[in-house]
């Protein structure tokens, strides 16, 4: 889904004024998942689907498939680490934070 | 247009201003160093005579933000502050001619803290003098009505798209009573026309971000926008001028010069002064000395070209700066008029540094300055670069 533009960086006549962004949504273009120390990794068998990741998540990273919770949009998540923190399963979460391997 | 001949005081006339120009959004802090210009346009609102929205907050760095907020909105915005209320804003005046905001405030110019002061004064409008709002000065109440209607055309222009500071000095202007014309409320209308921003948060069809994260590759050619959004300014602010002298009959320029044309020596200053000055002019003519005077009436965008034109044939030239640079060397004018004068002429140029605080500029300082001025002409030899003129020894 998301990608990286690759095309030469606007010059400042074509920029628009003032910093204003002027297209909604459009952080679906850009790789912002890149400042992770930790990241959440999705157990789909310890999984209830009760939502509460995918209501607390502030960067809409929580990934639904049909309906379900299908794993993490690791190219927005920031790795906050709320999904892993509000998620009620027990006793083992069904989202752990890993520390990213770089 | 009709016009009226009225009395008013320097806030009054910033503030019959603000009440034909009928903003959609006030934000203002309501107390000391706020003068009585906001208690006025508060009135008006108050007496149901205008629908401004006005938004008294706790502090005017609160007030600059509630401005920047309601005119990224699309809202035609005004505030006025003063003193330290201007330098508890400097933050988010930035912010405000960076997020390209049109914004008009008048500045009713009085010294900063420390010690204590609120008299006149230019050192609040210098410290934002690099912030990217253009800066308009006047020299009577008179000026104060006319530079604020044009500044609210001049911010909204389309090219320009930045806020405008209108200058009056602090007491000399603001507190005292002056004939002026006043013009009537529906060629007022006329004129100032009605803002349509570019961007709007409240426009859901069309949503946009105001604020977002600028970083290294994008932030660099936002303000090379705003450095050309001030160089294109200077021709809307000639465009405005000449329409609105069609209404007024004044004529208003970037500069404006007193005698100056057969002038061998001459004073360069901002503001009320200039009034002063003019009084001493005429005294010397008289007695034949070529005295003149050059009034920078648009400081920021700054119209290098002009004043090194307008001041070439000058024997010696005084620069008299109400604010201190403290950088060791002069005035932050003095600074600016050298530089404009850089290769293009070797005319002695001198600093007087005046009034700070309210200290009275009179027509002996003036005279003091000329005399000083005729010496230097004479011999073409520089005594005193920078004197502290009117200080107690």
């Amino acid at each position: 889904m998301a990608k990286t533009e690759k095309t030469k960086a606007p010059g400042w006549r074509e920029v628009p004024i003032g910093g204003v962004n002027p297209e909604a949504g459009n952080a679906v273009k850009y790789n912002s998942g890149t400042w992770r120390t930790f990241k959440p990794v999705w157990f789909n068998d310890r999984c209830t689907q009760c939502y509460l990741c995918w209501i607390n998540c502030p960067d809409v990273s929580i990934l639904i498939k049909e309906g379900k919770v299908a794993g993490i949009d690791y190219e927005h998540c920031k790795g906050c680490g709320i999904c892993a923190a509000v998620c009620p399963v027990k006793p083992k979460k069904a989202i752990e934070m890993v520390k990213e391997e770089k | 247009m009709s016009k009226k001949l009225v009395a008013l005081t320097g806030n009054d006339a910033a503030a019959y201003a603000m009440k034909q120009i009928n903003p959609d959004v006030v934000a203002a802090y309501p107390i000391t160093p706020q003068t009585s210009l906001m208690e006025k346009f508060a009135q008006y609102v108050a007496d149901g005579e205008i629908d401004t929205e006005v938004v008294l907050v706790e502090s005017e760095h609160s007030a600059m933000s509630a401005c920047v907020g309601a005119s990224a909105a699309g809202a035609r915005v005004m505030t006025a502050t003063s003193s330290q209320g201007l330098a508890l804003m400097w933050e988010i005046c930035y912010i405000a001619a960076g997020y390209r905001l049109p914004i008009v405030m008048p500045l009713v110019n009085r010294a900063l803290s420390g010690p204590i002061n609120i008299h006149c004064d230019h050192s609040d409008a210098m410290g934002v003098r690099d912030s990217g709002w253009i800066q308009l000065w006047a020299e009577n109440a008179q000026e104060v009505y006319d530079n604020l209607l044009q500044a609210i055309r001049i911010a909204e222009d389309p090219s320009v798209l930045l806020p405008v500071i209108v200058n009056y000095d602090g007491f000399i202007i603001s507190h005292a009573i002056e004939n002026m014309h006043i013009y009537d409320d529906a060629g007022i209308n006329k004129f100032v026309g009605e803002y349509k921003p570019k961007y709007t948060l409240l426009d859901p069809a069309n949503p946009t971000t105001f604020g977002g994260f600028d970083l290294p590759d994008y932030y660099f050619e936002h303000r090379r926008q705003i450095a050309d959004a001030m160089t294109k300014s200077a021709k809307v602010i000639a465009d405005v001028a000449e329409e609105f002298s069609k209404i007024c009959g004044r004529e208003y320029k970037f500069i404006e010069g007193y005698r100056l044309e057969d002038a061998e020596i001459a004073i360069v200053a901002l503001g009320s002064t200039v009034g002063t000055a003019r009084a001493v002019v005429d005294e010397l003519r008289e007695k034949g000395v070529k005295a003149g005077i050059l009034k920078i009436r648009v400081f920021r965008p700054f119209p290098e070209g002009e004043i090194a034109d307008s001041l070439k044939h000058l024997k010696a030239i005084a620069v008299l700066d109400r604010a201190d640079a403290l950088n060791a060397v002069g005035g932050p004018l003095f600074d600016e008029i050298r530089a404009a004068l850089y290769r293009k002429s070797d005319i002695p140029v001198v600093n007087y540094i005046y009034g700070l605080g309210g200290r009275d500029m009179g027509l002996g300082e003036i005279n003091h300055v000329y005399a000083d001025l005729a010496g230097i002409a004479k011999t073409g030899k520089i005594k005193e670069l920078t004197t502290y003129l009117g200080v107690r020894e």
